[in-house]
């Protein structure tokens, strides 16, 4: 367990003691302003589209729109959010989830229906995720490297399953979810799912020993294993709930596309952790939030609606987006540091 | 934190390999109906002559386009009693390729066919099989210097944005204020850039019709309906669409389906197989597509056979096969689809 020894921490003060609840107020007070500060940044943006584009912006098909294109990558960064907050980190989540799609849809999966299409996305998620967790927690594998290398097989394996072709799914009670008449009340199934993760997610984080544990392996895992918590086991189950969130997210994109493609998934792992770190969660392990992630994502898919809805070209697109990003950890360190 | 083998380790042991070996089940993807093959004219005469060693260097086929290149040149060169076709592993890594062309140089090929990854990084190995005596034949993506290659062959991203400009606008002529959205390909790559210059000059001549939007998407299904779902949302009316690409287009036409849209034409690029059934069809908004042949591979085998037994061209009156072959891009509409069909790549 020494490979794992705390990694060196600038807020350490913010660690929750080990062994009985964290300070529930503290941690409230500055997750509010926290909070309050991505909510800012949101509604400015919500500001910049409504004035730009006051018809196409502020209507409700766009706001279906944008939560849709927000499902896939928040599942998958409400898993990431988990792994970052214990200290590790995810980097094949892109992979898992193309690994996920194409098996979930190739011609012999396809026969099965779609329960057979559900259970290869999440099996194989979870899958991918197991082998993750096993390296890192009992391999003593470096999560960097062990997901790296997950990364590479994962999207090597399912080139060579679609032999680089676009497999279309055709069964229709599964496309038959990614349209307007499978909307409940005006909520896509796919927002729902994402919110329903979202929440469980939420649940399990601040509310559970499980959660807990994770803070306390990601705040100091040495500290943490001498108050008796299985830091391996811990380890080994954040990946595999990365890897079942990929799984989820493959099959969200799978009702969304209509298809499997190798190149799916592409560069999520970034995005994942972007929004996660925008969000609030440190990178370092020890904290994390998944309100903050998911407004991260919201953030995300809400500049990508506006530049698209603008007409503004992917050039220009890149650049905004870096910019946006500093600026949103530089007003979230000045509101954080001045309370 | 060893334990001994626990009756739960056991089970879910047990669960886990009964599951993988159901998902392994699961990874096959034959279908009865198989293999679209090129058509059968041939360049060259198909009279059996010298016998002739090819060498095919390609890059990594992660896509429907590229895998079709491969399948093209190894039926073709499969056609020929005399031509053997030494085949590389693809490589999207520029100096795995150029050990990949390197060892078939050393293998004392008769022809080289190369599609490089990167035209402009694998011109030095190009240059260095015409010195060793290989002639080359430059498929698509062009080396820097003419020195590399005996012939390059390859598609026309410029004539492809010009054909599908021309017959959206003669589609709408008569049509006054005419509105045209675009939805093209990776924008880091020149020739998405070309296919909108193409695009623009067609354009130019119908002053009825005005591009009123471009979103740029990544030749993914995903990126596809992403990119098609936000222009959908940003343009509530528009007559004709011009899609870069038809693997990106099951994205596209997955998010017009989506928005529940049908008040335009839409035209797709590169010519795959569903794209050709659902034009065939003409259920949906999808009415043609403009091609990209990946026939080229099984053309520059035969001119890599031409070369080798140093015959032309059948049909022209030149002794030598052309340095330099431009195809054409087809438009493929309701009515001449049936002719491509076994062209389609998937």
């Amino acid at each position: 367990m020494t490979q794992h020894a705390s990694p060196p921490r600038d807020n350490t003060d913010k660690v929750p003691p080990v062994g009985q609840p964290p300070s529930w107020r503290g941690l409230f007070a500055r997750a509010d302003v926290r909070t309050l500060s991505l909510l800012g940044v949101l509604a400015a943006l919500i500001l910049i589209g409504g004035i730009t584009k006051p018809d196409e912006f502020l209507d409700t098909r766009n706001l279906q729109l944008v939560l849709t294109q927000a499902s896939v990558i928040g599942v998958v960064t409400v898993g990431m959010t988990f792994v970052i907050t214990s200290g590790g980190i995810d980097l094949s989540v892109g992979a898992i989830v193309a690994l996920a799609s194409v098996w979930a849809t190739t011609v012999a999966t396809q026969d099965y229906g779609f329960a057979g299409v559900l259970f290869t996305a999440v099996i194989v998620g979870v899958g991918c995720g197991l082998v993750n967790g096993l390296l890192i927690a009992y391999g003593g594998m470096v999560p960097f490297i062990a997901t790296l290398a997950m990364l590479a097989s994962a999207r090597g394996l399912a080139l060579q399953i679609t032999d680089g072709k676009t497999q279309i799914v055709t069964i229709g009670s599964i496309l038959d979810l990614g349209e307007r008449d499978a909307y409940v009340l005006g909520v896509p199934p796919l927002v729902i799912v994402f919110a329903v993760v979202t929440i469980i997610g939420w649940l399990i984080l601040n509310r559970t020993t499980f959660g807990r544990r994770t803070v306390a392996v990601g705040g100091n895992a040495e500290a943490a294993r001498l108050a008796g918590i299985d830091v391996r086991r811990q380890r080994l189950y954040l990946y595999l709930l990365s890897g079942l969130c990929c799984g989820i997210a493959a099959f969200l994109l799978i009702i969304l596309s209509g298809s499997g493609q190798n190149t799916n998934g592409n560069l999520y792992e970034l995005d994942a952790i972007a929004a996660a770190i925008i969000g609030g969660t440190l990178l370092s392990g020890g904290r994390g939030t998944i309100t903050g992630s998911v407004l991260g994502v919201l953030i995300f898919t809400t500049i990508t609606n506006i530049f698209a809805l603008n007409n503004l070209q992917s050039d220009v697109q890149q650049i905004a987006k870096g910019a946006i990003i500093v600026a949103a950890v530089l007003v979230q360190r000045r509101t954080a540091s001045s309370t | 934190m060893s334990h001994t083998t626990s009756r739960r380790g056991l089970l879910f042991g047990t669960a886990a390999v009964s599951a993988t070996a159901l998902l392994a089940g699961c990874t096959s993807n034959d279908s009865k109906d198989e293999k679209p093959a090129a058509n059968d004219q041939s360049a060259a005469d198909d009279k059996p002559g010298k016998h002739v060693t090819i060498g095919f260097a390609g890059p990594q086929a992660d896509h429907g386009w590229l895998n079709a290149i491969n399948d093209n040149a190894k039926s073709r060169a499969k056609k020929y009693s005399d031509v053997t076709l030494e085949i590389t592993e693809g490589s999207n890594d520029t100096a795995a390729q150029i050990g990949q062309i390197e060892t078939l140089i050393n293998k004392k090929v008769d022809v080289l066919v190369v599609l490089p990854a990167d035209g402009k990084a694998l011109t030095q190995v190009g240059l260095k099989a015409m010195r060793a005596g290989i002639p080359v034949v430059n498929l698509d993506r062009i080396f820097n210097s003419p020195q590399a290659y005996r012939c390059w062959i390859g598609g026309d991203n410029y004539g492809m944005g010009l054909n599908a400009g021309t017959y959206i606008g003669e589609k709408l002529k008569g049509k006054s204020n005419a509105k045209v959205v675009e939805l093209a390909g990776l924008d880091n790559l020149e020739l998405t850039k070309q296919r909108t210059q193409g695009f623009d000059d067609a354009l130019k001549n119908y002053p009825n019709i005005k591009k009123v939007a471009r979103q740029a998407a990544e030749f993914t299904v995903e990126s596809g309906q992403a990119k098609m779902a936000q222009l959908l949302q940003a343009q509530p009316k528009f007559d004709a669409l011009w899609n870069h690409d038809d693997d990106q287009g099951v994205g596209a036409l997955r998010a017009i389906e989506q928005a529940g849209r049908d008040d335009f034409l839409m035209v797709g690029g590169a010519g795959a197989l569903s794209a050709f059934q659902a034009i065939k069809q003409d259920n949906g908004v999808l009415k043609a597509t403009v091609l990209y042949p990946p026939t080229m591979a099984a053309s520059a085998i035969d001119l890599a056979r031409a070369l080798g037994q140093s015959k032309g061209i059948g049909g022209l009156a030149e002794f030598e096969i052309p340095a330099s072959l431009t195809l054409y891009s087809a438009v493929v509409d309701k009515d001449n689809v049936d002719q491509y069909m076994p062209t389609g790549f998937r």
